[in-house]
């Protein structure tokens, strides 16, 4: 349980606030594009000095080389501009507008779309059509979460479709226990192949109702890498799946060698008696993230 | 393990000589396909414009829907080129290959059992370019050619020039070597032992 923070000055949005956010929702979406956090290319140096295998190795020389040329010549470091999707945490001592929130997020994917120019990946369900902002009904997908603090934070993840698409849920039996959670995690990655374009961060969800189990997942392949989840029993399961998901030799582009995971993120929140809910969401090697955070109505930082 | 340098369009010599697990760098013209193009072609029964179809005869397609900057005199400018997932276009692999006369397909995770049967009776073969990794595969693009279809943009039919285009894994070749299910049924392997042991 967290405690509301005291001794803050509340503070409330003005018009000002929700001009930074249209702004700050572009820099975010071209940069989080273009520029890779430095977890995540720590987690690809990482990979290449343990690979052992030599077309392994190749393959993520060139993984590494792709990142330096987005860096030097400025371009996307993938061309999918994902479906883009927001983590917005809001803390108590802040009061704003949420319905003046959304639509300033939205219109800054929309400027970055336009303005970049990026791809618009968006298109209606059933008739197929692109729109050509990058938004649409109910996109980006926003979740909310209320914190204590005086600040609002913007996460930006541009969900890659390569990965997304090997996205899993099932509820299993009280009976499957933890082994089946394990159980169901290998064979999802295994099933996943070369398609989510490995190496992958594995992000796991586990516990709640079937929609936040899936939120969980999302949650947790959002995380910075090597940010370990503060339960220990957890963080024991991260640690061995991390493990055994190495160990099944899918590889790097799904060509075979020792790294198929940067990284395995759990999110677990309780459950119902009967129930024993798990879902799989992986990140992309190019693990797009990047962040603002408001601490007044002024610009606020950009960070990963 | 060979590496070959091959210039588009490919002659029936060098996709005869390629083995899974060689690598390519590939100089010359290659045609962008995917989802939306390919389910109004072989689903919707739309025929390609005619200026196409003889240039398809022979020739390579990417799997991809690039970002682009429409200038004004109507030409496009690359923002970004790079790879989709192949296994989604994959029952339009054979009528691609007969059809219209492709050769080569280039795309990322490899085909289905169907596509690749349509590979090895067609004599063709499958290069993997490696997925998100568009900046580096950007910089290969010298131009591009022509597009058709533009109503499904970014889902456009696309023909770019490209250069030193590369690093390509032949991971699929044209008598029926197969890199992704090698590493899978390993794989199988390794999977099955762990779960037993846990």
């Amino acid at each position: 349980m967290s405690t509301p923070a005291k001794n803050l000055e509340v503070w409330h949005a003005d018009d000002s606030f929700y001009k930074h956010v249209e702004e700050a929702c572009k820099t975010l979406y071209i940069e989080s594009l273009k520029d890779l956090p430095p977890d995540v290319r720590t987690a690809l140096e990482k990979a290449y000095e343990n690979e052992e295998l030599e077309s392994g190795k190749e393959i993520l020389e060139t993984l590494i080389k792709t990142v330096s040329t987005a860096d030097d010549e400025k371009l996307l470091i993938c061309q999918d501009t994902g479906i883009p999707v927001y983590f917005v945490k809001i803390g108590n001592q802040v009061r704003l507008d949420g319905l003046r929130l959304e639509e300033a997020v939205r219109k800054g994917t929309e400027r970055a779309t336009l303005e970049h120019p990026l791809r618009s990946s968006i298109v209606n369900t059933l008739s197929r059509k692109n729109h050509g902002t990058s938004t649409g009904n109910q996109v980006p997908v926003m979740h909310y979460e209320f914190v204590p603090g005086n600040e609002v934070e913007l996460l930006i993840v541009p969900k890659g479709s390569g990965s997304e698409n090997m996205s899993y849920m099932t509820m299993l039996t009280p009976a499957a226990g933890i082994e089946g959670i394990k159980k169901y995690v290998l064979e999802c990655v295994f099933e996943s192949g070369a398609n989510p374009c490995p190496p992958t961060i594995v992000g796991i969800g586990i516990g709640g109702s079937a929609d936040k189990c899936a939120a969980l997942a999302k949650k947790a392949a959002a995380r910075e890498v090597a940010s370990p989840n503060p339960d220990p029993e957890v963080r024991k399961l991260e640690e061995e799946l991390y493990e055994k998901i190495n160990e099944i030799g899918i590889g790097a582009h799904g060509l075979g060698g020792s790294t198929t995971a940067l990284a395995v993120q759990i999110e677990a929140a309780d459950t119902h008696m009967t129930m024993n809910p798990v879902a799989v969401n992986m990140m992309c090697w190019p693990a797009r993230r990047m962040r603002a955070v408001f601490d007044s109505n002024e610009a606020p930082a950009i960070t990963y | 393990m060979a590496h070959y340098r091959l210039q588009a369009p490919l002659t029936d010599e060098d996709i005869s000589q390629l083995q899974a697990g060689d690598t390519v760098t590939l100089d010359g013209i290659i045609f962008g396909v995917r989802d939306a193009n390919l389910i109004r072609l072989f689903d919707k029964g739309v025929e390609l414009p005619d200026d196409l179809i003889p240039q398809l005869d022979g020739a390579i397609a990417l799997h991809t829907a690039p970002g682009v900057k429409k200038l004004e005199d109507g030409t496009y400018e690359k923002v970004s080129v790079g790879t989709t997932t192949s296994y989604r276009m994959d029952r339009f692999t054979r009528g691609l290959m007969d059809t219209y006369g492709v050769r080569v397909i280039i795309g990322k995770g490899g085909l289905l059992e169907e596509g690749c049967q349509a590979l090895v009776d067609e004599k063709g073969c499958y290069f993997t370019i490696l997925g998100g990794s568009a900046a580096l595969e950007t910089t290969q693009v010298e131009e591009i050619e022509d597009v058709w279809w533009e109503d499904l943009m970014p889902e456009a039919i696309w023909k770019f020039r490209v250069k030193d285009f590369g690093p390509l894994i032949v991971s699929i070749d044209s008598h029926g070597g197969n890199k992704y299910q090698e590493v899978k049924n390993e794989a199988r392997k390794n999977l099955d032992e762990i779960i037993n042991n846990l």
